[in-house]
């Protein structure tokens, strides 16, 4: 059965054997510690790196080039006074950065990070005889308990500015969860190309599926099976814009429009509760740049090149390509202006989830043909043309319509809402 | 147990094991640092003024709108998830019966932009 | 199965606290909190069930879409930030009622129909896959009848939310 269930072995084995529980507890310790010391060089490296990009030198006092700075930060603020304003419902405001922090470091939890998949590996290493995969939990739904985290965290939010009792965290809290939302939405139907190709939601079996050598580049040399490729890049992209506006990451800050807003939802936060906050809002780039390197870039999978045992080239395959997304949000950051919040929501609902829902049609489409022996190149094209050609028309009479209903509205002088 | 149970186990743990290091963090700051009153200190900020009014001001009713389309779109994808993982299964079958349900669904995203409803003005 | 047992006793206690505070707090914001600690303890159940599936569903939609539209309808409304006096109506024993007699009715239906169903006995989790089949056999007109329904709240959401 553990085909289908791909469920860890190490669960298999007797509750009571003590070996089995201190590893699932060197699991949590390592995955904990590992996800924090991330996350604390992910803030340094953000200020380096931006720094660099704007012409500045960024932090270089605390340690060797500044590399202690998030710690200093962290300690000061742990020293800060700590004020809850009059007007406040003191619980909630309390609660909020559990709730927004404890989602985003529980996705943490289903991602692979380590494990041998070279040449035909299966993602298990062996601990003092025990084999077991290199994540905390290997659930069947995986992948949707990244999402339901993640909808879970937009509760954070919410809550924080709707408990201050003031104005601008309630605006801005208001408007962070409406963009979640939609971009939340558009996140889901970019997944579901990955699970048209890997047919499971266990996020082993889809890094297993995305090991070893997939489509040849110009007949010349092999690429690597990873879905970004292998599902067409949109998917990929959809998900990556989607995973930005989740995270409110620049260019879709407008939660915490400094102009507009001032800090938005954590402004009435102070010392170690806006620490908080700030820690969830990094874990988070960790965690979900680590979810799309597992989706769409194969996870740890990577070949073995030796020099170190096969069990520890998953974790630097994975720890590599998880640097170049973190690199790739700081890049966005430093490059790209603040969207509007109109555009925000056109590209939300009017691009990103029609494209997916379109691209989700279109590889299933592709996928029943070819199970029924459409294979060959210019069968694909035939498929592939009727379909778009579909879609066209549909596009069309849709962009009629719409354009007939502006003008009866035009024409009417109708006040468009409200 | 069974086994499965036991692999959500390993997460609540890991979910508990945050919770009280968040939960020993606010605790041990809370012994630490000072706490000196002032009636202003716990005024809500309005950019250096005074607080006018209430803090609670009336949302726009596209929010609402916008929440009631994600919930739709929600559920369209909780009923995609599982067809995705069984395509092959199913043939022209399901992949007809999934278009129709697409389709049913994008004409309400189509409704909704041809009322206007997702301009942001 | 006694340890699912005892997390079945333990989920059930909160989830009957949290729903009597749904009702009982004036506060609507905190009632709609205390909904989401009802639901949490729904998919909490389902796991235990071994429907992994339907339990992870249940947190998407209901806490992550239902319960948020809900927020966002009361952020619409004049909510006070504090305890609200008008939040309880004067005649409760009408709903009471209803609510009472709904129970019992969904009470009995489901004690019914499953009297005799047993869990797997080796505690196998319910498969994404077996789920789809299911739905995709048997409840396929339920299925396409859901996107009618889900078309005609929103369209019917949209004309309201104009009309104002």
């Amino acid at each position: 059965m553990p085909a289908i269930f791909s469920l860890d072995p190490l669960f298999l084995g007797d509750a009571g054997n003590l070996e089995i529980l201190a590893i699932v507890l060197a699991k949590v310790v390592i995955a904990f510690a590992g996800l924090m010391v991330s996350v604390m060089l992910m803030v340094w490296w953000e200020r380096k790196f931006i720094s660099d990009l704007q012409n500045r030198i960024g932090p270089n006092r605390a340690g060797p080039f500044g590399i202690l700075q998030t710690l200093a930060d962290g300690i000061k603020l742990f020293f800060k006074e700590d004020l809850i304003p009059d007007q406040s419902d003191r619980f909630v405001f309390k609660l909020a950065p559990y709730l927004s922090l404890v989602p985003a470091f529980l996705v943490f939890a289903v991602v692979p990070i380590g494990g041998d998949f070279s040449n035909g590996g299966d993602g298990l290493i062996s601990v003092f005889g025990n084999d077991t995969y290199v994540q905390l939990a290997d659930p069947h739904i995986g992948i949707l308990f990244v999402l339901a985290m993640s909808s879970i965290a937009v509760y954070g939010i919410m809550l924080a500015g709707w408990s201050s009792g003031s104005k601008y965290p309630l605006l801005g809290s208001v408007r962070a969860s409406a963009q979640m939302v939609s971009y939340e939405a558009a996140l889901g139907l970019a997944l579901v190309a990955v699970l048209l190709k890997t047919g499971s939601l266990s996020t082993t079996t889809i890094v297993r599926e995305q090991a070893g050598e997939g489509p040849e580049f110009l007949g010349l040399f092999p690429m690597p099976d990873w879905n970004v490729i292998v599902l067409g890049v949109v998917p990929f992209i959809i998900f990556f814009i989607a995973t930005t506006a989740e995270l409110n990451r620049p260019p879709f800050d407008l939660v915490e429009a400094e102009q507009e807003i001032v800090g938005g939802f954590h402004t009435e936060y102070s010392s170690i509760r806006f620490a908080l906050f700030f820690l969830a809002e990094f874990m988070n780039v960790v965690t979900m740049s680590a979810v799309m390197v597992t989706l769409f870039f194969g996870g740890p999978a990577g070949p073995d090149l030796g020099v170190l045992p096969a069990a520890l080239w998953g974790f630097v395959w994975f720890f590599a390509k998880l640097f170049v997304f973190l690199c790739l949000f700081i890049g966005l950051r430093g490059t790209l202006p603040r969207l509007r919040y109109d555009q925000l929501m056109d590209l939300g609902w009017k691009l990103l989830i029609p494209l997916a829902l379109g691209w989700v049609l279109f590889l299933a489409t592709l996928d029943v043909f070819s199970d029924r022996g459409w294979t060959s190149g210019g069968e694909r094209l035939v498929v592939t043309g009727v379909f778009l050609a579909a879609m066209l028309v549909f596009a069309g009479l849709l962009m009629v319509a719409i354009s007939n209903g502006k003008k009866a509205r035009e024409r009417d002088g109708e006040e468009v809402f409200g | 147990m069974s086994e499965f149970l036991r692999s959500y186990l390993t997460v609540a743990i890991f979910g508990a094991t945050g919770c009280l290091l968040v939960g020993a963090f606010v605790g041990l700051s809370a012994l630490v640092r000072p706490t000196r009153p002032q009636a202003q200190k716990y005024l809500t900020y309005e950019s250096g003024v005074d607080p006018v009014g209430t803090g609670w001001s009336q949302s726009n009713i596209r929010y609402y709108v916008f929440a009631l389309l994600f919930v739709m779109f929600d559920v369209e994808a909780v009923f995609i998830f599982p067809w995705a993982t069984r395509l092959e299964a199913y043939g022209y079958f399901g992949l007809v019966e999934m278009a129709i349900f697409i389709f049913i669904l994008a004409l309400g995203l189509f409704y909704a932009w041809r009322k206007g409803v997702l301009r942001w003005v | 199965m006694v340890a699912q047992n005892i997390f079945f006793g333990i989920m059930a206690a909160i989830m009957i606290w949290a729903a009597l505070r749904v009702v009982t707090t004036k506060n609507v914001v905190h009632a709609a909190l205390w909904l989401v600690i009802v639901l949490a303890g729904v998919a909490g159940q389902f796991l235990l069930l071994g429907a992994e599936f339907v339990g992870v569903t249940q947190i998407l939609v209901y806490i992550g879409a239902v319960v948020v539209l809900f927020l966002f309808g009361i952020m619409l409304t004049r909510a006070s930030m504090g305890e609200d006096e008008n939040v309880n109506l004067p005649n409760r024993i009408v709903p009471a009622t209803v609510g009472v007699l709904l129970f019992g009715l969904m009470a009995f239906a489901t004690i019914d129909y499953w009297r005799d169903a047993e869990l797997p006995k080796d505690g196998s989790p319910t498969t994404v896959e077996a789920v789809s089949d299911s739905i995709f056999s048997d409840f396929i007109v339920p299925f396409e009848a859901t996107s009618v329904l889900l078309l005609a709240a929103l369209i019917g959401a949209i004309v309201v939310a104009r009309k104002e």
